[in-house]
């Protein structure tokens, strides 16, 4: 339980980080909250030749408003998100599934670019950036590009991002006025994984809802835009909507995996489950609007 | 045999100065109990689970086992050996000793810079609450129960207080 020997670079400007991305690019792992990187070296299921750690890079903690999107830089912790008035008020999805990572203590130093840049399937985070729209900003010493959180996530722990690259911040699109953010998950115990969830938003405009996006948690090897349960849910009322219904689609989106965690039959109920809190959230969304 | 890469740390441990040289691939805990001699702080689980390796870091709490001693340099560490020292922790000491929340003590360290972080946070509001926010520190001896009493009074002495 002990990691192996490497070399250890901390790099105090971007221009030394992406140098020593040249350099080592697939040899090199990067060092940011460390909550997931730690317990690889430890278990020795990594053993990469550098570790980089961009902790004392400068300008990488914010979150800002830039044009409609929130941005949020590398080294945002999990529990920046848990306490930014911003993400409060403009992309609340993300406080909302933020709670469910872990504990207190790993949400204090997790970040949401390392989360997302590792690409756990069963991680909370990857699947409201994905319903959300966001972006991803990939930096490297070829400059600097943008891609959307549907290109980026590519399977289990494989992302878009190149050797020489690195996540220096993701953008997320502004909440509009009236729009809702929901999400629930299913797991064991507090912070434990998921075993299946949904982030979903939507406007509610009395019965009708619009600009819907939904997306699934932990049933298949990267968060899963729920296109078919999102058409359901802007063509037919709610009053009319049911949670079988719904968890249908839900289910149609993907083939849903086993695993000795839960069995696809299992993750399948989840979903029935989830489906029906959403509604219900949905609805008393609906009622606050017209009261 | 190779010499093993190293790091120089400057930083702060309870309040003292620290200037060490350590391997770049030691964990944070292994340096503060084997190095500083501080051996409050407990190796459990050494994959982040257990929480026996809780610290404050830069004023939040965080699992040694899951930083790396190199990352200590230019930080503010405190172990459970500073908090008790400066007298932070003494409400919610007393409260364990009155309920038996602890047996062997390995997790109490861990439990009682986690309990004290949480208090400061507003995020015990109800038992569920405690047992959320408590819910990464393992103990293997009380069954919970009494520890979350202790909490449990130490919330409700300061919202009467």
């Amino acid at each position: 339980m002990k990691c192996p020997a490497f070399a250890y670079a901390r790099p105090e400007s971007e221009e030394e980080l992406l140098a020593l991305l040249d350099r080592h690019g697939d040899d090199a792992r990067i060092l940011a909250g460390g909550q997931s990187l730690m317990p690889m070296l430890a278990m020795r299921l990594a053993a990469p030749a550098v570790v980089i750690d961009i902790n004392a890079l400068p300008g990488l903690g914010e979150i800002v408003i830039e044009g409609d999107d929130l941005k949020i830089g590398a080294l945002v912790r999990h529990a920046d998100l848990e306490r930014s008035p911003l993400v409060e008020q403009y992309t609340p999805l993300l406080k909302q599934a933020v709670v469910h990572v872990a504990h207190r203590g790993i949400r204090n130093r997790g970040t949401l670019c390392g989360s997302l840049a590792l690409a756990d399937p069963a991680a909370e985070m990857p699947c409201p950036v994905l319903a959300l729209g966001g972006t991803m900003v990939l930096r490297s010493s070829r400059g600097e590009r943008e891609i959307t959180a549907g290109d980026f996530f590519q399977g289990i722990y494989t992302t878009a991002l190149e050797p020489d690259e690195y996540l220096a911040a993701v953008r997320v699109p502004i909440a509009h006025p009236g729009e809702h953010h929901l999400f629930h998950e299913i797991a064991r115990r507090r912070g434990d994984y998921a075993l299946a969830g949904v982030a979903m938003r939507a406007v509610c405009d009395g019965e009708k809802l619009t600009n819907v996006s939904a997306a699934l948690l932990a049933v298949s090897d990267r968060p899963v835009l729920a296109r078919k349960a999102a058409a359901l849910v802007r063509t037919c009322d709610l009053g009319r909507l049911s949670a079988d219904d719904l968890a249908a689609a839900f289910c149609e989106e993907v083939e849903i995996g086993s695993s000795y965690q839960a069995s696809a039959a299992v993750r399948r109920h989840y979903l029935r489950t989830i489906a029906a809190r959403l509604l219900q959230d949905l609805q008393a969304s609906a009622e606050e609007v017209v009261s | 045999m190779s010499a093993e890469e190293t790091v120089l740390v400057v930083c702060t441990v309870n309040g003292e100065a620290v200037r060490e040289t350590v391997p770049a691939r030691l964990s944070l805990v292994d340096f503060l109990r084997e190095q500083l001699g501080l051996t409050g702080t407990h190796v459990g689980c050494e994959h982040g689970i257990c929480g026996a390796c809780t610290i404050v870091y830069d004023g939040r709490t965080a699992r040694a086992c899951l930083m790396l001693a190199a990352q200590a340099h230019g930080a503010v560490i405190e172990t459970i050996e500073g908090a008790a020292a400066s007298g932070r922790l003494r409400e919610l000491q007393e409260s364990f000793y009155a309920h038996a929340a602890l047996q062997c003590g390995f997790c109490t360290p861990g439990m009682l810079l986690t309990a004290a972080e949480a208090l400061t946070d507003g995020t015990c509001g109800d038992r569920q609450a405690i047992r959320d926010a408590l819910s990464g520190n393992y103990c293997r001896c009380t069954g919970y129960h009494a520890i979350v009493d202790a909490v449990e009074d130490v919330r409700k002495a300061r919202s009467d207080g």
